[in-house]
């Protein structure tokens, strides 16, 4: 039986290494200096790169985070300090649900409420997209971390008359403050991957664009496109944008597993 | 009477004792300590800041909701729940009818559960019976990187190595195996159910696994202890006592995957072949809920097409909604409220 499952986990382990080693693999090779600076191409000219769906892609994520963040860490607070009840319960709920929800379900609600009245696609709808996609697991995540600062703090904090807006802003939310950072950044490097939301709300766009309002070129956007493409060299330039997503993505998970391991928050 | 082995320094001047004042009862202060103005007013307006964000996470539910049906009701007025049985999508004569879409998402999702939840259940119990302490951490490690893999990525690698290898290799054997059943009859051009399972199945062996992980490691050792004492071996020690117990947790684990499986857009857009048509064989293309939105959305003409494709959302919404909702209740009835694990 020992066995079985030895082989098991190996026949798991093995796409992963197939996927990376071959992403390295084929990444490496692609990227040079011209990928990182220059936009694309017109098709069929070889070179290019997408020096401005990287850019784009950090002006989406901006924008969702900027939305999303509040929220979700307003949210966590919520159900930790004030939520300890049946609604906290509901709430909680509907979070964890949310989680669950295809994320092509939520592009097409950000397209039915900003780019249906905007009439015209733009970097605000992605980013607001992709901010509904991060505030469940802000939420659950900045609570969880809340919840771990012993009880002991507060009232101590209390008894020496501070009021509770204070206390658990500057006392409990600080003391919190790695993990929930922790939180944010497993949401960022979640949605930072996230194509479909971004099909019909961000669009694309083959140039420079830094206004809030344009359709926007985003990395998993630009390489779904290239992908599907019948060009080698476009073939080469997705190989090279997911390798630069994968190498972003992995450093943001490993610094949050290695920021956890160090403790959740400081010498309390 | 004061303590001759304690003097307080203000007490050895005998003008400083002279001067204290002394009052029948200490007088109440009536400035707080520290400078907390307006305290009471901003905690209630700070609570209602809160409030409204813990709100707005329903208001974010409502509002998926309240868009989809506003907007697939033209669609739900044409068709009705005919809309769900009818075979033919056809948009030039505005002719909509969404089973293929339904047959490719539920048989891609099945086949991925068939292959993924073995593997998972395989991994999750190593890691908690089997597996030497140290390799514990590295090895949830990598299996949690496998989520952490953007679908995209997924799908680019599955049309340049996993589709030529089917097509070349695996599809040629299977036909000749198996073809009897119909299952892996006619053509492969490689792009079909069958790789869509598959990749799906990559996908979400890492989700079935942690949750398996954590709902094995809630079993209580004292069962693990008790089938040992009664003579069972190693094997028997794991599925009368640990597994049996966790049933309902790893059934939530396997639900919750299936949830993800059904949501899956891109990965499954990229290799399932795009066609609207229902077909016995696994090696036939099909097309699935969630490619069709992918593929069709942003190119869709007319009110009724854009209608159609977002009342397929909604269902969509609707399943995966009550298919998570499932999962978390089998899951929190074992580990009984215990706050969920950041995933990746």
């Amino acid at each position: 039986m020992t066995g079985v499952a030895v082989f098991t986990v190996l026949l798991v382990l093995l796409p992963l290494v197939a996927i990376f080693g071959y992403l390295v693999y084929r990444g490496v090779g692609s990227i040079n200096w011209a990928f990182l600076t220059q936009t694309p191409k017109p098709v069929g000219e070889p070179g290019g790169g997408m020096a401005n769906a990287i850019v784009g892609s950090a002006f989406i994520l901006g924008i969702a985070s900027l939305l999303g963040v509040p929220i979700g860490v307003g949210a966590g607070i919520y159900l930790a300090e004030f939520g300890r009840h049946r609604f906290g319960d509901v709430i909680r709920f509907t979070a964890d649900v949310l989680n669950g929800v295809p994320s092509i379900v939520i592009g097409i609600v950000a397209y039915s409420i900003v780019v249906l009245y905007q009439r015209h696609f733009s970097a605000l709808a992605g980013g607001v997209a992709l901010a509904i996609m991060m505030v469940p697991t802000i939420t659950r995540t900045t609570e969880e971390m809340l919840l771990l600062v012993p009880q002991a703090l507060r009232e101590a904090s209390y008894g020496l008359g501070i009021p509770r807006w204070r206390t658990t802003l500057s006392i409990t939310l600080r003391t919190a403050l790695s993990g929930v950072i922790t939180g944010i950044m497993l949401a960022f490097a979640r949605v930072a991957g996230e194509t479909a939301p971004l099909l019909f709300t961000a669009f694309g766009n083959q140039y420079w664009n830094l206004r809030a309002n344009q359709p926007t070129a985003a990395l998993p956007l630009q390489i779904y496109v290239y992908a599907n493409s019948p060009y080698d060299d476009w073939h080469r330039q997705a190989w090279a944008g997911s390798f630069v997503l994968i190498v972003l993505i992995v450093t943001a998970v490993a610094a949050v597993r290695f920021a956890v391991r160090r403790g959740t928050f400081g010498a309390a | 009477m004061a303590n001759r082995a304690f003097r307080r320094p203000d007490m050895l001047r005998p003008q400083a004792v002279a001067q204290t004042k002394v009052t029948a009862a200490p007088v109440a202060r009536t400035t707080p300590l520290l400078d907390a103005t307006g305290g009471e007013f901003l905690d209630r307006i700070f609570r209602f800041a809160m409030l409204a964000c813990g709100l707005a996470v329903l208001g974010v539910l409502a509002l998926i909701v309240y868009e989809l049906v506003l907007r697939s009701a033209l669609s739900w007025h044409a068709f009705g729940f005919k809309f769900f049985v009818r075979r033919d999508w056809d948009p030039v004569n505005e002719q909509f009818g969404a089973l293929p879409f339904v047959y490719g998402t539920l048989v891609s999702s099945l086949l991925a559960l068939i292959i993924a939840v073995p593997l998972a259940v395989g991994v999750a119990v190593f890691t908690t019976e089997m597996c030497p302490r140290v390799l514990r951490g590295p090895l949830s490690f990598f299996v949690e990187l496998l989520a952490a893999i953007p679908s995209v990525i997924y799908g680019l690698w599955a049309i340049f190595v996993l589709v030529p290898i089917l097509t070349r290799y695996v599809d040629p054997v299977l036909s000749k195996t198996l073809g009897w059943t119909g299952l892996f009859a006619g053509p492969s051009f490689g792009y079909s159910m069958f790789a869509a399972g598959i990749i799906l199945a990559i996908m979400i062996i890492p989700i079935i696994s942690s949750i398996a992980r954590e709902v094995l490691m809630v079993v209580p050792q004292h069962q693990r202890e008790a089938a040992l004492a009664l003579g069972a071996t190693r094997w028997e020690m794991i599925r009368i006592g640990v597994l049996r117990n966790a049933r309902a947790g790893i059934m939530g684990a396997i639900i919750l995957g299936l949830g993800r499986a059904l949501g899956e857009t891109m990965a499954v857009t990229m290799v399932i072949g795009n066609r609207p048509e229902i077909a016995k064989s696994l090696l036939a293309p099909g097309y699935t809920m969630a490619s069709v939105l992918a593929n069709e959305f942003s190119e869709a003409t007319g009110n009724v097409y854009l209608s159609a494709l977002i009342e397929i959302g909604l269902a969509l919404f609707l399943v995966t909604i009550v298919v998570n909702a499932l999962a978390r209740l089998l899951v929190w009835t074992v580990t009984r409220g215990q706050p969920a694990r950041a995933r990746a």
